[in-house]
């Protein structure tokens, strides 16, 4: 049933983060990650009277996205410079045989399988966070996933430090059991 | 200590702001509270799954930046 509804102002509130992890798990810059999700906001606007109410606000964004991801990958492939091949490295006899070693993969580099689990997770908290009031959801955000000072988030977010700590407290009573199901 | 003020610390400790001997407290209180060790347990459960997951966000301003550009564009596109 399409009963799904549009709201532009609450897009950044509701899913910028959301939009924002997807994205840097895909380009690994966080100015171009910022750029791609701005540029969602801004294309979603443009073409709000295609929305169908199908799918969820965030699902339709996500499909937005990706396009834009794709095209960012089909921008910087197109420079012609990027395929420059180097083979100069480590030329000099004195580093002879020290490429061997840093060519080695490594053993702490992330396989597809790990990546894929961190998106299922990542997704799996942002769902769960999704759940949470919003203050509660933006205070963990701040103190966990930014890892701001707990004194700036006071002064930004107008609040005394006992009353942090119980917010923190209940996001995290409410995000462990969301989670407990699947990940614990 | 009650119990409450033990998960404050445990709370606190997730983040490295329990001092030392809050933290000789609550390991103290661990010993023999179930309740909170159970607490304790999913808390740095937690923690793991969180910095496991690598999630990353965007900061105030930057969301706040976001918005105005937004608005911008909202208006532009009404008139």
């Amino acid at each position: 049933m399409p009963n799904h509804q549009i709201d532009p102002n609450k897009w950044i509130d509701l899913y910028s983060d959301y939009l924002f992890n997807y994205t840097i798990s895909r380009v690994s810059d966080r100015e171009v990650a910022q750029d791609l999700v701005q540029d969602t906001f801004l294309a979603g606007l443009k073409s709000m009277k295609n929305f169908k109410g199908e799918a969820s606000e965030r699902t339709w964004l996500i499909s937005i996205l990706k396009r834009k991801i794709i095209d960012y990958y089909r921008k910087i492939n197109s420079n012609k410079g990027q395929a420059e091949v180097r083979m100069n490295y480590n030329s000099g006899d004195e580093n002879e045989g020290d490429w061997l070693e840093e060519r080695v993969g490594d053993p702490f580099d992330k396989t597809a399988q790990d990546t894929l689990e961190n998106e299922e997770l990542g997704d799996a908290i942002y769902n769960c966070l999704d759940k949470l009031p919003k203050k509660q959801a933006e205070v963990f955000k701040m103190k966990t996933i930014l890892g701001h000072d707990t004194e700036a988030i006071c002064n930004e977010l107008n609040i005394t430090p006992s009353n942090l700590w119980v917010i923190i407290h209940r996001a995290r009573t409410a995000l462990a059991e969301c989670l407990k199901e699947n990940w614990f | 200590m009650p119990c409450e003020k033990v998960n404050h610390v445990c709370d606190k400790a997730q983040y490295c702001e329990a001092t030392f001997w809050e933290k000789i407290i609550l390991n103290l209180h661990l010993v023999y509270c179930r309740a909170c060790r159970k607490y304790t347990k999913n808390n740095s459960k937690l923690t793991q799954v969180v910095k496991h997951s690598k999630l990353e966000c965007l900061d105030t301003a930057c969301k706040e930046n976001m918005k105005r550009k937004l608005k911008k564009a909202m208006e532009e596109q009404s008139v």
